[in-house]
């Protein structure tokens, strides 16, 4: 029962990308023209909050809520498979201008073409998955 | 509380969005959600075609509520918590879109002409949606993380690696956004 929380979280942040338009195609449309502050406001504001807490977080050795201690693992270092997947993802990010929270979000909302997004978004992981051997990381 | 119907402004979701980074940081987890794409895969069975999908999908319960969270969110959202939902654009942004033939801008949430049920009879359209969502999924896993997982909490760790992803975001976005776009709408 303990998971039913993930659930409102999931809920909040679902009105979130939603009332925040982050969810919008336009939205996506009109960052990537640098015709809004928008977005860049959104995740800005985001990570000026978010840097403070995870350096709180970590300097007082914060526990969570169920008593463990509070470990966020930093990720492996490389360059290609970040600079590469980044790339494909914003191609793709551009073009459908979701990405996989807002994609959540929007079936939701009933923008049900959502969906096909979605499923092939599915097939993509997927074809990562089967591949993943053969690229560079 | 009359702002809550209205669209919300940069500096009410940015924070909020911190606030959810927290609130599932404090409950022990991490912010990522297109690991759900790959739970989502393994439940299909994905497992019996290579190990990258073989792996207990009970452990990312939590995460799948966060995504179907996510979608009752959405619904709230538009239903209960908006009396317009017009995305009010750059006047530029509009003018430009109109020539691209996507005459909704300006006056809806999202283009009629790629996300309504009438545009999937199109097969441009199908094929525009298809393609984003394979390179997004594709993408996200290969780079480790999309949006949530590296623009938010990678970049809020400090993460370099979070910065060469979010820097090929926008590289593939802007190729995508000036020169490639015409050609899919």
């Amino acid at each position: 029962m303990r998971q039913i929380y993930f659930l409102f979280i999931g809920i909040l942040f679902g009105i979130i990308m939603f009332k925040s338009e982050a969810a919008s195609w336009f939205r996506i449309y009109e960052m990537f023209q640098f015709q809004s502050f928008h977005m860049y406001g959104i995740i800005g504001s985001a990570l000026f909050f978010g840097v403070i807490m995870i350096q709180f977080i970590k300097k007082f050795k914060l526990k969570s809520v169920f008593g463990e201690q509070i470990n966020i693992p930093d990720k492996d270092k490389s360059f290609y498979r970040y600079m590469l997947g980044g790339i494909l993802f914003g191609l793709g990010w551009g073009l459908a201008g979701a990405c996989p929270g807002p994609m959540f979000t929007l079936i939701g909302a009933g923008f049900l073409p959502i969906l096909v997004v979605i499923f092939f978004a599915l097939v993509g992981t997927w074809i990562y998955g089967l591949m993943m051997d053969k690229l560079p990381h | 509380m009359e702002w809550i119907f209205k669209p919300w402004p940069w500096y009410i979701g940015g924070p909020m969005i911190a606030f959810v980074l927290f609130l599932l940081l404090f409950f022990g987890k991490s912010f990522g959600m297109s690991s759900n794409l790959r739970t989502l895969c393994t439940i299909c069975g994905a497992g019996k075609s290579t190990r990258f999908f073989d792996f207990n999908w009970k452990t990312q319960q939590w995460n799948l509520l966060v995504a179907f969270g996510a979608i009752i969110g959405g619904w709230i959202g538009m239903h209960w918590l908006s009396d317009e939902i017009i995305v009010q654009l750059n006047p530029d942004t509009i003018d430009q879109l109109h020539q691209l033939n996507i005459k909704s801008a300006g006056a809806a949430y999202m283009p009629e002409e790629l996300f309504s049920l009438h545009a999937l009879t199109n097969p441009k359209v199908l094929l525009s949606l298809s393609l984003g969502g394979l390179l997004v999924g594709f993408g996200a896993r290969y780079a480790g993380g999309c949006t949530s997982g590296h623009a938010i909490s990678g970049l809020s760790n400090l993460q370099l690696v979070s910065l060469y992803a979010v820097i090929g975001f926008f590289i593939g976005g802007l190729l995508m956004n000036h020169f490639l776009l015409p050609y899919f709408l």
